[in-house]
């Protein structure tokens, strides 16, 4: 098996999978860790650098003489396919699962009995099921027409991109009528599936894209939407919590490596608090001039973000810098065949809707919540409440702003970071609050989920750009029929 | 304005004395219209006895004086007038005209646009077109069509090149097509009533939308690239000095007309409305008027001269592509309106030379430092100069007397 030509010890290789024990898939395993060298006719496996003898165990010298096993692609193929079928007698469910994955692709007959038996011993449904879709491929391609009907029937069940391929590929071949009418309806039955996943597949990363905007919007909706400020520098709050959080990654990189999957978790509350006090001293020095005038106040806080981006240029360079995803936010959850949800996508999803569930709270059940509301429906009044306003203005500025923060090391973890990270998402928070309707924090849900969805909708139709100018324009013509929004706030008066 | 003006001028056109002396020109004539305007109710002619010489200096500075030091006076000299500083001012005039359209919107009628980029672009891509056909078969492929079609391998002129290669049909498209575009789009946008940050806003996603458009290689105006390498225009070589003079005084001369127009228009019942939508729209509306006409008008007007300054512009900076649309753009236009003075139509022109006197002043000497001068520049004249440099000037001279 482990040297000669490659038909041969092909061969060789699946005779042993035939009448295989421990010993043999230990040394295909390490046929296929290149750990098997050979002398002569004495074949060893190396372990730690010591030779082994592999039917007996026994520890015996390397002579100087060995040589390495050379395989080449088809023998790894081989190898590997020979390793799923041991495994498929794995007693851990997780191996047997990968296992079959890795066979969904094979059509050899050869492997029949040996599936036939891992069948037969199998209790766990769902491999049982998976299982059984393998064994229904391979004899998709059987001589016999019973197997070849059954295993069309069977296919129907699946929803794997394979089985189309293998499906269309025996349609090509297929000869007899009822075999051929079997496949045709499998064939459709998956590809309808399918399309289930795709569509799925868009529905999930438009609301990821819709978390992400509603993310970038909440804080627009709380400066822009209960204080009425227009903020460009929005964006570069956003960017200022997506330096926090490289430099707390910096922070544990250099003296807390070991808890280095942890970081995010103190980046967290990091890039709030850098936004809010940056957020706090931008309304304390030039936006609490400037209420009441909201086009003196846009051109003020765009001079800002020319001043915030020039800033960060000059300490951390012109280029992007690098956030790492902790480990255990990157893979994902496969849920179909084409349909593979990654972590961190779901991760953020959870964390925009922490964030919402936090703000509403804030917002609707504290006192600092109230004396917001009070303050944006009734300055005067507020004040002869006892309300400090400006003080409270301050605080509601800064909460707006580490949100953006917060925003920001979200953005930090699925693109690039650098100084004009605010600008690519400033057009698209705005759209957001504004079709949201002003002040309306569901309406902001609404448009920012809405919008992601639509967008990516019209991604997989158009093309990235052109969706983005179909969503640009559509806003631009819902807002000439709803001036104020999805949820406007009903009023008479002359100016609304 | 003396006070404001020569260290723009120096800091401008550093080695000549004559550019300095054009700039301080354009801006000149502040100091008799400003009090007129408080002054005048309905005056009979457009400027003051004042206002009309200070006028002429500047036709004169632009159109005789200007081509003479450029051209005539030999480089040694120290009135010579380089031809960067040539460059310089005419990019800025055109830069100008976008400001006075600016404040005709924004100033006038109290519309900030965000989205005035977009109309220069337009303006400037219509003339880019016909200047990219006049280069003929001198392009890297020796082919009829322009390059960068033959790079992605089209075999024939897109139907929106129809007639590019005709000078009249792109003086039309000069200004029909940012009016056309404006048009429609105030149109919606007025008639539905859209008004302050929300128009602002939209027309921020206007540009941003038609800047993504214009980066696509499929849309058939170059893509990334844009157009550049224009040889010649009408015929005749582009890059000559008597060409690049030609264009120069030309822009001066719109500049000059719009500026004239600009102000028979305000002084206009017309203008008087505008100024009445900007103040109170409502009592505008409940006296009678229906604003949309006259918003729509004057949104129509100040984006065909934004159009009309783009096709100066790009013949003679030699390159359009579809940055010029961005949303910073625009946003810097206001800011020049903002710097000069808003409802002041010396106000916008003189912003525009400072501002972007000091800009390639500073990005040559101090790249850093631009973008700190510019965002600090936004912040202190919303916060301390409401009314501008011609409001700064003004109130300097009433402490003084």
């Amino acid at each position: 098996m482990a040297s000669g030509e490659t038909d041969a010890r092909i061969e060789a290789l699946n005779r042993a999978v035939a009448a295989a024990d421990d010993k043999t898939a230990a040394f295909i395993q390490a046929l296929a860790d290149d750990a098997v060298k050979f002398a002569g006719d004495k074949v060893l496996l190396i372990r730690d650098g010591k030779g082994y003898d592999p039917v007996t165990g026994a520890e015996s010298v390397v002579p100087e003489s060995a040589e390495d096993v050379i395989n080449n692609n088809r023998m790894r193929g081989e190898l590997d396919l020979a390793l799923a079928v041991l495994k498929l007698f794995s007693n851990d469910d997780k191996v047997r699962s990968e296992a079959i994955k890795a066979l969904q692709s094979e059509t050899d007959e050869a492997r029949l009995p040996l599936i036939d038996k891992a069948l037969a011993a199998e209790t766990v449904p769902l491999l049982l099921e998976q299982l059984g879709l393998v064994r229904a491929a391979i004899w998709l391609n059987s001589a016999d027409r019973v197997k070849r009907l059954e295993a069309a029937r069977l296919l129907a069940r699946s929803n794997s991109g394979n089985t189309k391929t293998a499906l269309l590929e025996r349609l090509k071949t297929e000869t007899e009528s009822d075999v051929r009418a079997a496949l045709e309806g499998s064939l459709r039955t998956v590809e309808a599936s399918l399309a289930w996943g795709d569509k799925l597949g868009a529905i999930f990363s438009g609301i990821s894209l819709g978390s992400i905007l509603l993310l970038v919007a909440l804080g627009l909706a709380i400066t822009y939407g209960l204080m009425g400020v227009i903020n460009m520098a929005h964006g570069e709050l956003m960017m200022i919590g997506a330096y926090a959080t490289y430099v707390v990654q910096g922070l544990f990189q250099k003296y807390l490596p070991g808890a280095f999957d942890w970081y995010l978790v103190a980046a967290v509350p990091a890039s709030f608090l850098a936004s809010a006090l940056m957020g706090a001293a931008l309304e304390r020095s030039v936006i609490r001039f400037l209420y009441g005038r909201p086009l003196e106040t846009l051109l003020a806080t765009w001079g800002i973000s020319l001043m915030l981006q020039q800033l960060v240029r000059s300490i951390f360079g012109a280029q992007n810098v690098g956030v790492e995803n902790p480990s255990w936010m990157s893979g994902g959850v496969q849920l179909m065949g084409n349909l593979q949800l990654p972590w961190n996508r779901i991760v953020i999803i959870g964390f925009a809707a922490a964030v919402l569930l936090a703000m509403a709270w804030l917002i609707g059940r504290t006192r600092l919540g109230l004396f917001v509301r009070g303050v944006t429906q009734n300055r005067p009044i507020a004040s002869c409440m006892g309300v400090n306003t400006a003080r409270i203005d301050t605080y509601a500025f800064a909460l707006g702003s580490g949100i953006a923060g917060l925003a920001g090391c979200t953005l930090s973890q699925v693109g690039n970071v650098g100084p004009d990270l605010g600008q690519g998402y400033i057009v698209d928070a705005f759209m957001v609050v504004v079709l949201g309707g002003v002040g309306q924090l569901a309406g902001t849900v609404y448009a920012a989920l809405g919008l992601g969805i639509l967008n990516k909708f019209l991604e997989g139709w158009t093309g990235a750009v052109l969706a983005k100018i179909a969503v640009l324009v559509f806003i631009i013509v819902f807002i000439q029929k709803r001036p104020q929004g999805i949820f406007a706030m009903k009023g008479r008066s002359a100016e609304a | 304005m003396s006070a404001v003006l020569p260290p723009e001028g120096s800091v401008d056109l550093e080695p000549s004395p004559p550019g300095g002396g054009q700039g301080g020109g354009a801006v000149a004539p502040t100091q008799a219209p400003t009090p007129a305007l408080t002054q005048r109710g309905r005056g009979t002619s457009l400027l003051t006895g004042k206002g009309w010489s200070a006028f002429i200096i500047v036709l004169i500075a632009v159109c005789a004086v200007a081509p003479l030091l450029n051209l005539v006076v030999p480089q040694g000299s120290v009135f010579h007038m380089s031809d960067y500083a040539v460059a310089l001012v005419g990019k800025i005039m055109c830069y100008a005209i976008c400001a006075l359209a600016m404040d005709l919107i924004w100033g006038y009628t109290g519309i900030l646009s965000l989205g005035h980029g977009l109309f220069f672009a337009l303006g400037g891509y219509a003339m880019g077109m016909y200047l990219m056909r006049q280069i003929g078969r001198e392009g890297n492929y020796k082919s009829d069509l322009p390059d960068f079609m033959v790079f992605l391998d089209w075999k024939a002129l897109p139907w929106h090149w129809a007639l590019s290669d005709s000078f009249i049909a792109t003086l039309i498209f000069v200004v029909a097509v940012p009016g056309l575009v404006a048009f429609v789009f105030g149109y919606f946008a007025f008639r539905s009533r859209i008004k302050g940050v929300y128009f602002s806003i939209i027309t921020q996603a206007m540009t941003f939308a038609a800047m993504l458009l214009f980066f696509r290689n499929e849309t058939g105006f170059g893509g990334n690239n844009g157009f550049t390498d224009f040889k010649r225009i009408l015929g005749i070589p582009i890059a000559t000095p008597s060409m690049r003079m030609v264009l120069f005084v030309l822009t001066g001369l719109t500049l000059l007309g719009f500026f004239l127009f600009a102000r028979w228009l305000i002084a206009s019942k017309f203008g008087r409305v505008l100024q009445a939508i900007r103040d109170a729209e409502s009592r505008v509306m409940f006296s009678g008027y229906n604003p949309l006409g006259y918003k729509l008008t004057i949104w129509t007007i100040s984006a065909i001269m934004c159009g009309v300054a783009g096709a100066l512009y790009v013949p003679q900076v030699g390159i359009i592509n579809p940055s010029e649309m961005s949303p910073a753009n625009s946003i810097e236009i206001a800011i020049w309106a903002a710097v000069g003075g808003r409802a002041t139509l010396v106000g916008p022109i003189a912003g525009a030379f400072i501002v972007n006197g000091a800009k390639s002043w500073l990005t040559v000497t101090h790249p850093e430092f631009w973008l700190y001068f510019l965002g600090a520049l936004f912040i202190a004249v919303t916060l301390f100069l409401p009314d501008g440099v011609v409001g700064l000037v003004k109130q300097l001279k009433g402490g003084s007397k």
